[in-house]
């Protein structure tokens, strides 16, 4: 290997992992706040990518009869624990906010359909239709089972990919999609060609980064999040919902998954159970990270974008091999080097 | 009209009733404290009044029914309990753990003033405000604990053994802070086991024995029951 292949191997590995960043620590955001892993999250980012898709063709995406058919279960399954506990009065305000909000999204993206739109619109709309997904989700499946254990929890999260991939072969349709691409830059620098789209997804991914920190360290929301994370009865004692922390917390998940299905799919092809192996490598980062903290999750999703650059280089038939089987070794690192607090135990 | 008042109240954890057909008031403005032994069910009355565990029987505050109120919604109302672990969000500094404290609070515009009568109060916190609360001292994590609630704005506040594990020094300060409320209007429901500083404190006392109410009555009676001296009081 020569020092530019590395060199190129490097840019590509570090795009791959900007692009695992993003989707790294939306599960970890997602996980801290309501101690689901959710699986389904690489499927949120390939539902945004054939939206999109869908919308450059001025087709009628499938996730609209998915986002309507969540929206209307949600909406009902609320309604009827809130009659059973006889808080009416809750109605309206569930209504707008289960059934109202998603229609008004859905009702934006196919008024939108009728026009010639710039990328950027269509980009947008892309991602506010996918936005409502992992929310409805949340209150139709894991709501009901809030206080169930990790592994219950986690088990359930692997059922929901595999029933999302069984809808999104029904709504999508078996075809992969490429969607146009961002940007046709590129730039040589010292010999080595960087693309624009390369540039893009790093800034990208250094922007939601930034963003969430300061997300996190200068609003109420952000510390209450945090504060849910850290300390469920302590937050709930101070009058903070865990249930709308979620909420909140799968909806900023879903605007970086979404986001990054929308910088993946001009240079990959995206089938509708793409999704599976982003979220999977996204995880194997996440792990890395501890699953605790966003630096250490960055560190770790980066580190698993330049593995998988590196392997594809000596073996591409081998590359998720690689990926994979490093979690063996990880997680035995892992289980030794961590001591578990007197807290931990209690739990 | 009383500000708390519990009526006929049972909580049972799977078969084992922990409190059994309960009934006490809290006076707005007043003091009660609820004192007795280990596993007599103080602390499970706390957590039910508070909406953490489900109950049997009525608890009115302010007049009105609880029982169709989440803990959030209690908390909305003026309702906060200091509970026994502190609960308190160790990986973040003191500061955000008070600036929580004021999350559900609608008088946004005075939370900064509320702060810094807080820091007031605790001056020590004031001095590690920037520190993560996992790294205070007991004592100090019990002044945060405090600070954190008034910082909700209570009408009434329910704590669950304040001096638990601190060192006799810091206990009296507390004790000291506690007396203090008072003046700020707030009600207060004190469970302690350490019964003579918790009576000297309080207007009114109840004494609790495995999940029952075993006496009531005036602390400066109390104070002065024999067989309360002999079981919870000792000889001063």
């Amino acid at each position: 290997m020569t020092l530019e292949i590395a060199a190129i191997l490097g840019i590509d590995g570090v795009a791959n992992g900007a692009i695992y960043i993003l989707v790294a620590i939306g599960l970890v955001l997602i996980f801290t706040v309501t101690r689901v892993i959710f699986v389904p999250f690489g499927d949120i980012a390939a539902f945004t990518a054939l939206t999109l898709a869908a919308l450059e063709n001025r087709q009628v995406p499938g996730t609209i009869s998915l986002v309507i058919a969540l929206a209307v279960i949600a909406a009902l399954i609320e309604v009827v624990s809130l009659v059973r506990r006889g808080d009416l009065h809750a109605v309206p305000r569930a209504l707008l906010f289960y059934l109202g909000l998603p229609l008004l999204v859905v009702a934006l993206v196919r008024f939108g359909i009728g026009f010639e739109l710039p990328m950027a619109a269509r980009i947008a709309l892309a991602i506010l239709l996918v936005l409502p997904i992992a929310p409805l989700l949340d209150r139709i499946i894991f709501r009901p089972i809030a206080d169930a254990s990790v592994l219950l929890l986690l088990i359930v999260s692997v059922s929901l990919h595999f029933a999302l991939s069984g809808l999104g072969l029904l709504f999508f349709g078996p075809e992969g999609v490429r969607t146009q691409p961002l940007t046709e830059a590129a730039f040589d620098v010292a010999g080595i060609l960087i693309s624009g789209q390369t540039i893009l997804i790093v800034v990208t991914s250094v922007i939601f980064s930034i963003g969430l920190y300061l997300f996190f360290d200068y609003t109420l929301t952000g510390k209450a999040l945090h504060a849910t994370a850290v300390n469920r009865t302590g937050a709930r004692l101070m009058g903070i919902r865990p249930a709308r922390s979620g909420a909140i917390a799968y909806i900023l998940g879903s605007l970086m998954a979404g986001t990054s299905g929308v910088l993946i799919a001009p240079v990959n092809t995206i089938f509708y159970d793409s999704g599976f192996l982003l979220g999977l490598k996204a995880f194997v980062g996440a792990i890395i990270g501890g699953l605790v903290g966003y630096p250490s999750t960055a560190l770790g999703a980066l580190f698993v974008g330049l593995l998988e650059s590196f392997a594809s280089f000596q073996s591409s038939a081998l590359k998720e091999v690689i990926v994979f089987s490093l979690l063996i070794p990880i997680l035995i690192w892992r289980s030794l080097a961590s001591t578990h607090s007197e807290e931990d135990i209690e739990e | 009209m009383s500000l708390l008042s519990v009526e006929n109240v049972s909580v049972s954890y799977g078969k084992v009733e922990a409190v059994r057909g309960v009934s006490l008031s809290v006076e707005a403005g007043r003091v009660a404290t609820v004192i007795g032994p280990n596993g007599a069910g103080k602390t499970t009355l706390l957590t039910a009044v508070m909406g953490l565990l489900p109950y049997k029987g009525r608890i009115l505050y302010d007049g009105m029914d609880l029982s169709k109120l989440d803990v959030e919604a209690r908390v909305e109302r003026g309702l906060c309990l200091v509970p026994e672990k502190r609960e308190l969000f160790s990986e973040m500094s003191v500061s955000d753990n008070l600036i929580l404290g004021a999350y559900s609070r609608r008088d946004r515009n005075n939370v900064a003033r509320d702060l810094d009568a807080v820091y007031d109060r605790f001056p020590r916190l004031r001095e590690r405000r920037s520190q993560l609360a996992g790294t205070l001292s007991g004592g100090e994590r019990q002044m945060l604990a405090l600070g954190r609630a008034l910082m909700t704005k209570p009408r009434l506040l329910m704590l669950d053994e304040p001096s638990l594990g601190l060192a006799p020094l810091i206990v009296r300060e507390i004790f000291h802070v506690i007396g203090s409320l008072r003046d700020l209007g707030v009600s207060l429901l004190l469970v302690e086991q350490n019964a003579r500083a918790a009576l000297e404190t309080a207007d009114f006392g109840y004494v609790l024995e495995t999940g029952e109410l075993a006496s009531a009555g005036p602390s400066k009676d109390l104070i002065h029951d024999p067989r309360l001296i002999a079981t919870y009081l000792g000889e001063h």
